[in-house]
């Protein structure tokens, strides 16, 4: 049997498995407690293994690996910087959040806010922020499907990418959060599971020693040292400072992106208490901080097993050095036989990757929009529950429709930019509006949507005149030039001016609200009348 | 007097009582400069990549450099962070937040 076969079937198990829990998911789920955040009834080590599940994409995945293999060091000031992220989340956000929030980002911002501004600011952002993440999600599951299955036809990818939605939409519209936290969880074991196999392989295949694993990656690579340090890729010495001010950059966005993104927010709701939110993020930071030190393994173990030449010639950003280690290793230690059951099982765990992240994705994007937009915004608070999730269902239907259709219109652009864009935009929108509402006593609605507006517009303006969309070989629009902003991450520049926007928006407008804030501020820290479990 | 005036009222008094503007202190007093630490020191770490790549080059032991061991310190600090502020959480916060919930939630009952 071909691999192909073999992770096909693979992969249709997984789905059948997912699809089971997805049926029995909606069974459960019959108040907007339910749909939107579980019953609020996980616990805190399966929320852990959720939001591992929902954070760690094909991006992180096969990107970091890929990066790796091919520029070496590199690759892991990504990981780095998505890992330490959490500890924002897990001292500033997280169980504050839990006490006071209900169901999407905005319920904390609308607390003692006029609502109708302040939810349509942050509807717009959760919209914009899942979408960019989500579209790179799904041009990615195009490429994938011709790394691994070996469909390489525009029309074969496509049909890929429509496979991929539907069944998001599925795990959505059917499953709501009961159902996308399970195929999360399934998922993060899958992955965890897979990436520690083929880890401990390439380990045991130098013998337990890193050192020398390095050097054989080094020596492969014919890049020799530099292989081993920073500047292959992000930072290079013929970038000069732009270059290195463009790493501060990424960084910045990286770190303080995290607790700002609406999908990972939102998994704070779905646990009892705050206690569990604390919970599930050390969790979370184990399980994701474990993930990323065998990423390392992988990449740098690709470099020396497969060899950096063969990795680029399969694909050029590097995308299939985690399926290709898996292979040569499955060959090393079993014959041709393990060769092809490894990498069908690093494929199919690479499908399951993609759809656990779209359906997070998906989930907080319809949820926005059904309760921040539609029950707030438009209706004035005057709506039904169930007409509520009814909207939602739809909404999650037509967004992962629209995400179908850009994914498809997208194909074979170079959008993986997007995935850094989403974490700046929330690093500058969504981080000081949070950060502001729970900590200052004086913040408003006019900082509020200044934070939001000013963050997500300087931070989309910047990255619109920057390198990644015209004006360089690698840029989305290649033959044009209209670039004027050096750096291709706008975090350095846009995040100081979000944090900025909120300040002098907040110092410009009277309003002021002690009461509103005492009460954020006592519900916050001790969990008084903080939303309750389901109860079923 | 309507209930959410009444409940408004309870916050008030609750914010201003010592109880939970001691709460409020151990909370941000271990949070603020913690936070401020960690950025300042993964900043620091982005900062050496980009400037210091002679220093980062050291080899330590074999192959093994100082880039990989100050990447690997990064994993050990936040791992230490996370488990350090749990217990922090646990022993200094949890006790007071769950006092101050009950009495609250005896008052607005």
């Amino acid at each position: 049997m071909s691999s192909q076969a073999l992770s096909t079937i693979l992969f249709l198990a997984f789905v059948a498995l997912t699809l089971g829990i997805t049926f029995w998911a909606s069974r459960q789920t019959k108040t907007a407690a339910d749909y939107y955040a579980g019953g609020r009834s996980f616990s805190g080590a399966q929320n852990g293994l959720a939001i591992g599940g929902d954070y760690m994409s094909a991006a992180s995945f096969l990107g970091i690996a890929g990066i790796i293999a091919l520029s070496g060091y590199d690759g892991f000031l990504y990981s780095i910087g998505f890992l330490v992220a959490w500890l924002v989340a897990l001292l500033l956000v997280a169980e504050l959040m839990r006490n006071s929030g209900k169901f999407t980002m905005a319920d904390v911002l609308a607390f003692r806010m006029s609502p109708r501004p302040v939810r349509t600011a942050a509807g717009v952002s959760t919209i914009t922020v899942s979408i960019f993440y989500l579209l790179a999600q799904m041009v990615g599951a195009g490429a994938l499907v011709g790394l691994l299955l070996g469909v390489t036809s525009p029309a074969g990818k496509a049909w890929t990418i429509v496979g991929v939605g539907a069944l998001m939409i599925v795990y959505v519209v059917f499953g709501g959060m009961k159902g996308t936290t399970w195929v999360q969880i399934v998922k993060a074991v899958l992955l965890m599971g897979g990436a520690a196999l083929i880890t401990l392989l390439a380990l045991a295949h130098f013998g337990f020693n890193l050192s020398s694993l390095l050097g054989e990656a080094a020596a492969q690579s014919g890049k020799g040292g530099n292989f081993l340090i920073p500047g292959l890729k992000y930072g290079t010495e013929a970038q000069g400072l732009a270059g290195k001010l463009d790493l501060i950059s990424l960084g910045l966005a990286l770190v303080l992106g995290t607790a700002g993104l609406p999908h990972i927010l939102i998994r704070f709701y779905t646990v009892p208490t705050a206690k569990d939110a604390r919970k599930s993020v050390l969790w979370g930071i184990g399980i994701i901080g474990t993930f990323y030190l065998l990423t390392l393994v992988l990449g740098f173990g690709a470099a020396a097993l497969v060899g950096s030449k063969t990795i680029a010639a399969a694909d050029k950003a590097g995308n299939t050095a985690a399926p290709l280690l898996a292979q040569a290793i499955g060959q090393t230690f079993l014959g041709d036989v393990g060769g092809t059951i490894l990498l069908a099982l690093i494929g199919a765990v690479a499908f399951a990757t993609i759809l656990a992240v779209v359906a997070g994705l998906t989930l907080a994007s319809s949820s926005s929009f059904a309760h921040d937009l539609y029950a707030h915004v438009f209706k004035r608070g005057n709506v039904t529950e169930r007409e509520e999730v009814l909207v939602a269902r739809v909404s999650a239907f037509v967004i992962g429709a629209v995400s179908i259709g850009l994914g498809i219109l997208a194909q074979g652009q170079n959008v993986a930019f997007l995935v850094a864009l989403a974490f700046a935009v929330a690093a500058s929108g969504n981080l000081p509006a949070i950060l502001y509402s729970l900590f200052w006593k004086r913040f408003n609605t006019a900082g509020a949507v200044a934070a939001i507006y000013g963050g997500l517009v300087s931070a989309l303006v910047l990255v619109i005149f920057s390198p990644v969309v015209s004006g360089s070989e690698t840029a989305l629009f290649k033959d044009a030039d209209f670039a004027w902003f050096p750096l291709s991450n706008p975090g350095i520049i846009s995040i100081p001016l979000g944090f900025l926007c909120g300040w002098l928006g907040t110092v410009m407008s009277k309003e002021y609200n002690a009461a509103k804030y005492a009460e954020i501020e006592v519900r916050s820290l001790t969990g008084v009348g903080a939303e309750k479990a389901v109860k079923h | 007097m309507t209930t959410q005036e009444h409940d408004a009222s309870v916050y008030e008094e609750v914010q201003r009582s010592s109880e939970f503007q001691e709460l409020k202190r151990r909370f941000r007093r271990w949070t603020f400069p913690m936070t401020v630490a960690f950025l300042v020191w993964y900043l620091l770490y982005v900062v050496l990549s980009g400037w210091a790549r002679d220093f980062m080059a050291i080899e330590l032991l074999g192959n093994i450099n100082v880039a990989l061991v100050f990447g690997l310190l990064q994993f050990v600090s936040t791992f230490w962070i996370a488990w350090a502020y749990a217990r922090h959480a646990e022993k200094k916060l949890d006790p007071i937040a769950d006092k101050l919930r009950h009495e609250v939630e005896e008052k607005t009952r």
